[in-house]
């Protein structure tokens, strides 16, 4: 297993995936968006189409109706994620089949609060426009003020939050 | 269709190769691992706070000297836009969540496409959140759409050129590189 990259190394080359987006694409990078996608999809699935995008929380979503999620650029782009994460990874060394988790956890908890905080940042992406991709990173670099409300707000609320989750991690 | 035939199948190819990139680069850097994400909020590894403000500077700096040398038009690059009290909660809640979850979304790819079963959790976790906030949004629009402030950028907030407020920043993220370096040996030591 080979040891993990220079981070400042790492983070300039993530800049460049950045401005080749800002570019090539005239937007940034992002994850969230891909997931508001698949979950407008879904809602159309259960309701239908026409029901699902009477609602302007999720029309957005709909420009294909039910096929939106696979014409959208930000799934694209996060299906490229999982690929270059998973060849980096197979490539090092590092694929293995497991729940990282802190020395006190057992799987089922540490899954378990995988998933509820998986539900609270989703609905903070959703109130944020964004997350650490869209928001933090791409908006950040481009000065958005709004991006930069969203970086100091989830930092200290993650500092904040640190003593008290002490158990799932140390 | 060829994908040179097709602009949208075009499109979603160069979205496919910039995500390549960078999940690549997060692997490389270790943000798959939720244990290393963490580690930044116990002071144990600044690893995130490196990689994500050396990868902001030098695509904010790369985005304004190319802006002015006319390689890059920057006023046609989506700003995303101000809400500022819905994204102060939307911020205090993600990371809040970044803590139980240990993986931000485009980490939490990462982290599943390389074996972790934790990674995945957190994937479903995000799609159950946001389906949430979607059959709720009748009654947190007031709030969502509340305080808009358009396209507003630190520029224009403080009253200083964007030139002033590009070296802040990059000056502000050399000091906290610096201060951080200092810090985690003085910590080791």
């Amino acid at each position: 297993m080979t040891r993990h990259s220079d981070p400042y190394l790492a983070g300039v080359g993530i800049g460049c995936v950045l401005l080749a987006a800002y570019a090539l694409a005239r937007q940034g990078l992002g994850a969230s968006g891909a997931f508001a996608s698949v979950a407008a999809a879904l809602t159309a699935a259960a309701v239908g189409t026409t029901e699902a995008a009477a609602s302007p929380a999720v029309a957005p979503y709909l420009p294909d109706g039910l096929a939106s999620p696979l014409r959208d650029w930000l799934v694209w782009e996060l299906i490229g994620v999982a690929a270059g994460g998973f060849t980096s990874a197979w490539s090092a060394g590092r694929l293995a089949w497991a729940a990282e988790r802190g020395p006190r956890l057992t799987p089922a908890l540490r899954l378990t609060a995988a998933l509820a905080g998986g539900v609270v940042m989703g609905i903070g992406a959703k109130f944020a426009r964004g997350c650490t991709s869209g928001q933090a990173l791409s908006g950040g670099a481009l000065l958005s003020a709004g991006s930069w409300i969203f970086i100091v707000t989830a930092f200290a609320a993650a500092y904040a939050c640190a003593p008290l989750a002490r158990r799932l991690w140390l | 269709m060829s994908a040179a035939a097709d602009p949208v199948a075009l499109t979603l190819a160069v979205a496919c190769a910039l995500g390549f990139a960078f999940g690549w680069l997060l692997e490389r850097a270790g943000l798959g691992s939720a244990r290393v994400l963490v580690g930044q909020f116990y002071f144990a590894n600044l690893t995130v706070f490196k990689v994500l403000f050396s990868a902001l500077v030098t695509a904010m700096l790369g985005a304004f000297w190319l802006d002015r040398a006319g390689l890059l038009d920057l006023g046609a690059v989506y700003v995303p836009e101000t809400f500022a009290v819905p994204q102060a909660i939307g911020g205090l809640l993600f990371g809040g969540g970044l803590l139980l979850a240990g993986l931000c979304p485009g980490t939490s790819c990462v982290a599943a496409a390389t074996g972790r079963t934790d990674g995945l959790a957190v994937m479903a976790g995000l799609v159950l959140g946001i389906l949430a906030f979607d059959l709720a949004f009748d009654s947190l629009n007031q709030v969502y759409a509340s305080t808009p402030l358009g396209t507003l950028t630190l520029p224009d907030l403080l009253h200083l050129p964007a030139g002033v407020v590009v070296a802040l920043v990059a000056g502000m993220a050399v000091v906290m590189f610096v201060a951080a370096e200092w810090a985690m040996r003085r910590w080791r030591a």
